[in-house]
């Protein structure tokens, strides 16, 4: 009797963990998203679904842009992961973990604290923009921070670990031999890395894009700390509807939309690309 | 070689994280579950209401006081004198950036009935100020424990219509809305709403994120006296508020952080609050200059206000009515440059600055004549008081026409 039990029991530790944080939660946001009242008398369930009809109504440009902007991170964040993620897999050598080490680094100070540094950098008369604007290269009123350039800035920077790293790991998965194999059927070094090095790399980028495109689409730091009001992204409605306005209909309703438009995008985009190779990632 | 593990430790770390977030999310959801604390009653307490508050309290020696920041001289010298008056420890903490935040972040656990963490805390009237009230978190005051008060403070404060009778609140300090700027990069004086809409500041211009305090100036910047406006009104204020953003006129909208970003060069004027600007030229050397713009400025009042929850009321009501006396109203009012609720003070103030030379002469006697800290009948005359709800469907409906403005 005992050990037919025994997995159920191995589960229950981490499934009421589960429960209690996950389940919960959900179940509670979701009655609350369909409630009608106010924070002085109270929300009283009523099954109201327009507060979603009128969220998304009203903050679609947030949400929109949220995706945009989320986009633009993950391309941009390719672009700048894959040379680094390829110079320490290949050409790192002994000095590998040297290199992850200072990747990290910066990480171990806090997410809001790094960003609100980057103010001081990107600031009109700061430490950047003061001096070309003294030389008169800049119009006085020239500015970056408030602008979706300084939100999608501090986005990449602050995700940059999370694409170099799935990446990384992928590249330093190819066995060397494969591209002297490649070399030594005179493939030139670009199509050696364009036939086996990147389709080698694609499961990392993949889960790259994964680990850094949800995250970055609700972020609210970012274009709080970095944005103005015309930078406004979806996770900052929902903060303020939670946390300013008190109306946790609405802020509910938005967290549920959000969840499922990036659900149905993950989904989407694991089913283009094939799964298979994400869980062999996984795997690992 | 790297140990794969680092990473998938890094992983699960992240998984963590997020988790812990979701469970925080949900615990507050669940404590502060979605009763409201309203009644009809709540905004007219039963006769004995103040006796069944105040009963069997004692003193504890200690208060946490929950304030703005910019709200008093950073070395608290009224609160040291109060400690060596009184014995009573106060732990000041420059909490509040904005309403909004302020009551949405207490009212969780003021709903559950539990501590804040905060005896005394300063909140403006208007939208928060009646949810505080009419979800009965606010404890009646015991007006006999407050002697200064009724001895010294201008009477006008009692007939304010967030509350008559002072029941729940008494003033720390009232203050003017305006404008605030940098001359240097402006090059030219500023005088009013209209400059604030002026497309030759492009991108730094400076508004509030507190609805009340945006929709203000959206409708006076259209000429229409927020205290009677309609929500017709609203609707236009919220266009003209949208268009100075979709032309980029405006930077951005700010909490208290207004000051930094005027003192950082990233706005050249911006909406503000009188006495901030002073204090920033103090404490910084820089010389930003306040106005009261033609069309006109609100005036607020920022309260005292005891939580129902407080754990220590009475060393909370003590330290009040130690700031009605006239000498501890006056140095405030030296420091902060906010109106100052005590009439008697401006005498105290010029004989302070009978008694001192020099540069402390000079300013002392700019504080004693000056119309932000006391204004006349000529300079009320051109400020606004707030719009006072009706109804939370009134609000509501309010906030629906301003809050896509801050949050587009």
């Amino acid at each position: 009797m005992r050990h037919r039990l025994a997995p159920y029991l191995l589960v229950l530790p981490g499934g009421l963990w589960l429960l209690l944080f996950f389940v919960v939660p959900m179940v509670t946001m979701l009655s609350l998203s369909l409630q009608e009242g106010d924070v002085v008398n109270g929300y009283v369930l009523t099954g109201h679904w327009q507060t979603y009809v009128d969220a998304i109504t009203n903050y679609r440009v947030q949400l929109v842009r949220s995706l945009i902007y989320g986009a633009i991170t993950t391309v941009l964040l390719i672009v700048a992961a894959f040379p680094v993620a390829y110079f320490i897999a290949f050409y790192g050598r002994r000095r590998k973990a040297t290199f992850l080490f200072l990747l990290l680094l910066p990480f171990f100070v806090s997410f809001v604290l790094r960003t609100i540094s980057w103010r001081y950098i990107l600031t009109d008369e700061g430490i950047l923009l003061g001096p070309l604007k003294d030389a008169g290269l800049l119009a006085d009123s020239f500015h970056i921070l408030g602008t979706p350039v300084a939100v999608i800035l501090g986005l990449v920077y602050n995700f940059l670990p999370f694409m170099v790293l799935p990446i990384y790991v992928a590249l330093e998965r190819i066995d060397p031999r494969v591209v002297e194999a490649a070399r030594d059927l005179y493939a030139s070094p670009l199509l050696a890395f364009r036939k086996v090095v990147f389709p080698l790399a694609l499961p990392g980028v993949f889960a790259g894009v994964l680990m850094t495109f949800v995250p970055a689409s609700s972020d609210y730091v970012n274009s709080a700390v970095l944005g103005s009001s015309s930078t406004t992204m979806i996770g900052q409605v929902i903060q303020s509807q939670y946390l300013v306005s008190s109306n946790y209909p609405t802020a509910s309703a938005l967290s549920f939309t959000l969840m499922a438009v990036l659900l149905i995008g993950v989904f989407a985009y694991a089913r283009a690309l094939g799964t298979e190779d994400v869980m062999k990632v996984a795997a690992r | 070689m790297t140990d794969p593990s680092l990473l998938r430790g890094l992983t699960n770390r992240r998984d963590v994280l997020k988790m812990s977030g979701l469970a925080g999310l949900g615990l507050a959801l669940a404590a502060c579950g979605v009763k409201g604390k309203g009644s009809p009653g709540a905004s007219a307490p039963a006769a004995d209401a103040v006796a069944k508050f105040w009963a069997g309290k004692t003193s504890n020696g200690k208060l946490n006081f929950a304030n703005w920041p910019l709200y008093m001289d950073p070395k608290h010298p009224e609160l040291t004198k109060f400690t060596a008056a009184t014995g009573v420890q106060v732990k000041y903490e420059e909490v509040i950036q904005e309403m909004g935040p302020w009551f949405a972040k207490v009212q969780p656990q003021l709903a559950a009935g539990q501590d804040i963490g905060y005896d005394l805390m300063v909140i403006t009237n208007g939208i928060q100020f009646k949810q505080f009230r009419d979800s009965g978190f606010l404890a009646p005051l015991d007006h006999s424990k407050l002697t200064n008060y009724v001895a010294n403070a201008d009477p006008a404060y009692s007939k304010e219509a967030f509350d008559p009778g002072n029941v729940y609140s008494i003033p720390w300090t009232s203050g003017i809305t305006g404008i605030a700027y940098d001359e240097k990069k402006t090059g030219r004086p500023i005088t009013g709403i209209a400059d604030l809409f002026d497309p030759a500041f492009k991108g730094k211009v400076g508004m509030f994120s507190d609805t009340s305090e945006l929709g203000n100036f959206g409708l006076m910047a259209l000429g229409i006296n927020p205290e009677k406006s309609t929500a017709e009104d609203w609707k236009k204020a919220a266009a003209k508020l949208k268009e100075q953003k979709s032309q980029g006129i405006l930077r951005n909208y700010y909490d208290q952080s207004y000051i930094d970003a005027l003192g950082k060069g990233e706005v050249w004027i911006t909406q503000a609050w009188s006495g901030d600007v002073f204090q920033k030229n103090v404490s910084d050397g820089t010389d930003f200059k306040f106005v009261i713009p033609s069309e006109g400025g609100t005036i607020w009042t920022d309260n005292f206000a005891i939580p129902i929850t407080a754990k220590n009321p009475l060393d909370a009501i003590k330290l009040m009515d130690f700031f009605y006396d006239v000498a501890n109203a006056a140095t405030l009012a030296e420091y902060i440059n906010f109106v100052c609720p005590v009439p008697a003070a401006q005498a105290q103030i010029t004989k302070d600055a009978a008694a001192s030379t020099g540069d402390d002469k000079a300013s002392l006697e700019a504080v004693a004549s000056s119309p932000l800290v006391f204004p006349g009948a000529a300079d009320y005359a051109k400020l606004h008081y707030y719009r006072e709800f009706a109804t939370e469907a009134e609000h509501q409906e309010y906030q629906a026409i301003f809050e896509p403005v801050v949050l587009s």
